[in-house]
Formats: C-alpha cells, sequence, structure tokens
C-alpha cells in the first residue's frame, strides 16, 4: 500500500481497516473508537476543565502532547472531547491509536492528508472530514515545540 | 393527519404556536401514527450514539446538500430522501438536534423549500430532552417506505442568493454571526479554516444580532417579550420587513430564521444560505470591516 509507506505501523494498520470496509461500516468503526478513546490522566483532568473552546462552531476538544526527553523522543498524546461529539472523539482515537508512543519524527512525517486514505469523506462529508487534518496540524505543532526546546 | 397543536402556555405566545412542541408533547406523541421525528445534528455521528426512540436522522452535510454543486437536494432526491425515511407530504415532523437546534432548524428550513406543511422544532432539542432524563436508544428505526411525491425547490421566497443580497442592499440584514467575524477580525473559527474567506467583515448595513441572543440557556428559544425586545425594539425591525439573514454558511441564520418567521411572525425573511463563505470569497462586492454597520 502506497499510502501506508511513510505511516507508523498502527495508524497505517487503521487506515488499512477503514478501506477494507463498506461506507456505512466506516462510520460505524469511527464510532467503535470514538468510544474507545481513553480517559484523562489524573494530571490532567484540572486542565480539562479549560479545553481549548473553539468558540461557536466546533466541539471543544482538550488536546496535551508529552515529548519523552530520551534520543527518540518518543510522543504521548492526551485527548478529551465531550461524549455529544462522538465525531470529535473519534477522530482523536484514531490519532490517539495511531501515533501513541511513536518517535516525534514519525509523527512529523504523517503526511498532512493522510486521512484521505480512511475513505470517510463520503459519509462524514469532506467539510467535516478537515476537522481531522487540523488536529492533526495541532499534535504536529505541539510536538516541534517540544523538540526545539 | 397532522397531529395536535402543543397548547403549551410559553408557546402560545408565539405568532405561529404550531411550529413548535416541548419536549413533554413530545414524549406523549411518540410513536402517534402520522408523526415522524427527525435528528439533525453538527456531529454525523451523534444519532448513532443514541437517538430519541422512533426518530430518524438527516444529515445536512451528506444528505441534504447535492454532492457536486453547491446547492440542496433536488425535488426527486428530497422525495427520496423522504420516502425512505417513512415520511409522505401529510406527515407531522418533530425536528430536533444538538447545538441549539442549528441544524435541526437548518432541517426544517430546507424541508420548507420544498413546502413539507407541518413542520415543528422540538424545544430545547437534543440537549433538554436528554437533560430531563427520557429515554434514548441506539436502536435503528426500520421505516415502511412511504410514498413522498416529487414537488420542486421554491428558491424564490425564503431563500435568497448572492444576487438577491447585493439588489436587497440598504434594506434590513440581519448577520447573526460573532461579533469577532461580524468585524473581520476572524476570518473563521481558529483550526477550522476549511470555512474561512478571503475576507472580512460584513456586508453593508447589516446589524449584528448573534444567533445565541435568541437562545436561554437550556437551547430553547426565549419567550417571545424577550426576542421582541431584541429584533423589535432593540433593532427596530418589524414583522412587515423584507428581512435576509445570513451568517457563514446559513445554519445558524437558520436558527434566526425561524425566530423571526415563526416566534415573531415576520412575513417575509430570507436566509441567504451562500452566507460568508460565498460573500467574503466573491469578487468585488462591497464589504465593511469593524464594528459599525456601514452602507452600500
Amino acid at each position: 500500500m502506497t499510502s501506508s509507506v511513510s505511516l507508523p505501523p498502527q495508524l497505517a494498520e487503521l487506515v488499512d481497516e477503514f478501506a477494507e470496509v463498506g461506507p456505512r461500516d466506516r462510520l460505524q468503526l469511527l464510532l467503535e473508537l470514538s468510544q474507545e478513546l481513553p480517559a484523562l490522566p489524573e494530571r490532567y483532568t484540572d486542565a480539562a476543565d479549560s479545553m481549548e473552546q473553539v468558540p461557536e462552531c466546533q466541539s471543544p476538544l482538550f488536546l496535551a502532547v508529552e515529548v519523552e526527553p530520551e534520543a527518540d523522543r518518543r510522543v504521548h498524546l492526551f485527548f478529551s472531547a465531550p461524549p455529544e461529539a462522538p465525531t470529535t472523539r473519534g477522530f482523536a482515537s484514531i490519532l490517539r491509536t495511531g501515533l501513541e508512543g511513536e518517535p516525534a519524527a514519525d509523527v512529523l512525517a504523517v503526511p498532512d492528508d493522510f486521512y484521505v486514505a480512511l475513505g470517510l469523506a463520503q459519509a462524514v462529508s469532506p467539510l467535516r472530514l478537515r476537522g481531522m487534518a487540523a488536529m492533526l496540524a495541532r499534535i504536529k505543532n505541539k510536538v516541534r515545540t517540544a523538540t526545539a526546546a | 393527519m397532522a397531529l395536535p397543536n402543543d397548547p403549551d402556555p410559553k408557546l402560545a405566545a408565539y405568532a405561529h404556536p404550531e411550529r413548535l412542541v416541548t419536549t413533554t408533547w413530545l414524549a406523549e406523541h411518540l410513536g402517534d401514527p402520522g408523526l415522524v421525528v427527525v435528528e439533525s445534528d453538527e456531529d454525523v455521528l451523534l444519532y448513532d450514539v443514541g437517538h430519541i426512540p422512533g426518530a430518524v436522522k438527516v444529515d445536512w452535510h451528506t444528505e441534504l446538500n447535492d454532492p457536486v454543486t453547491r446547492d440542496y437536494v433536488d425535488g426527486a432526491g428530497f422525495a427520496q430522501l423522504c420516502g425512505e425515511r417513512g415520511i409522505t407530504r401529510d406527515s407531522t415532523i418533530v425536528f430536533y438536534g444538538d447545538r441549539n437546534n442549528w441544524w435541526a432548524t437548518y432541517a426544517l428550513w430546507v424541508f420548507s423549500l420544498f413546502g413539507h406543511p407541518d413542520v415543528r422544532i422540538l424545544d430545547g432539542g437534543r440537549a433538554k430532552w436528554v437533560a430531563e432524563g427520557r429515554e434514548m436508544t441506539t436502536e435503528a428505526p426500520k421505516p415502511e417506505q412511504a410514498d413522498y411525491p416529487v414537488v420542486e425547490r421554491d428558491d424564490a421566497t425564503i431563500r435568497a442568493f448572492k444576487d438577491d443580497v447585493l439588489a436587497h442592499l440598504g434594506g434590513p440584514l440581519v448577520d447573526v454571526r460573532s461579533p469577532g467575524e461580524y468585524s473581520g477580525e476572524l476570518l473563521h473559527m481558529p483550526d477550522y479554516p476549511q470555512e474561512g474567506a478571503v475576507r472580512g467583515g460584513h456586508i453593508p448595513g447589516a446589524a449584528n444580532v448573534p444567533w445565541a441572543r435568541a437562545a436561554a440557556d437550556d437551547a430553547t428559544f426565549k419567550a417571545r417579550p424577550e426576542l421582541e425586545a431584541i429584533y423589535q425594539q432593540e433593532q427596530g425591525l418589524a414583522p412587515s420587513d423584507d428581512v435576509v439573514a445570513y451568517c457563514r454558511i446559513g445554519e445558524r441564520s437558520s436558527h434566526t430564521w425561524f425566530v423571526l418567521t415563526h416566534l415573531l411572525g415576520f412575513e417575509t425573511v430570507r436566509n441567504y444560505d451562500g452566507s460568508w463563505t460565498e460573500w467574503g470569497n466573491a469578487v468585488r462586492v462591497p464589504i465593511v470591516q469593524g464594528t459599525e454597520r456601514g452602507s452600500a
């Protein structure tokens, strides 16, 4: 799969899973992933009260990124989104499952348009899907900041 | 057969009380023949997490829009959408959804383009139903295929296009976006550039009345006197005015369109669904920046 070549293994596996099923089942898969998004560890639960609220239109999302100090700078991701925002939770869960524990360089190497390969455009609409791109962009920004320091 | 109206006294004060139902009324009438409950959300998965028993889902992005042209489905597409959900031309439809019923009012507005006679909003939407601990289910309904006639859309009465708005300049315009979007400070929501525009600001002469001013904390509509105080006393609009409302993509302005048309009884209100994502990208249309209304 050429589309998966530069993806971390877990993310590549998810992309393949989505690609294998039909549009209706992709939505179901996204729903299941949204239910699997782990709760925030205690050290972030207070912070989540002040979740980055995107005013007016989109659901609030809390995102924290930790980068290990060791050589390959492994990345740890923490998300929180309210239960009434399952799509946002689903997108977060894809990124959490796909990127958790990967070296910073590999996270930064994920193509910005990797989500196209998920084949969700038809089921979710391309407009909504770009929320996923925005989420990945935020993660990369935080990883860049952490590794530059 | 249309269902009876909700006799609730708060609703009775509105110009068209038959366009709203309370959660209590809906709970009593669930399952009545002739009633179809439609959930319409911003979040495409929310319905699947749990919905009002028997409710069907209509998704704005993927179902009410034409997949290619930036427009709504046509008469045949609409007939198919309704038929699959067991909706006939005589059905009483109650819409509800997330986000203060933005998408529910949007869906109601689109159904109104096709002239569906009996359309109503669940006051308070999904949030109020859930907050009251009312029944939800993940069980998908299996509506019997219904025969819905092919009715062509009426795009003239409650819908405005860019050229209509250009011709309307100088007339009453309501921009229901946030103050930052109105002044031009914000081109789009942070991190969500997909709904952006290359120019910021507002249509000359537009009053800024953010949609949320019409909503109470529990996502219900404010009572009629409070709405009159905002739109009539403060903004000086009159029910006989020819009003155009817009936002960024037309969903929040559907909320205001519903308030003006059905709750306050304005006779001529059009929703400009192209909204700022069209106006703010169009070549050579006049734009005003800052907090003043300006003029064309």
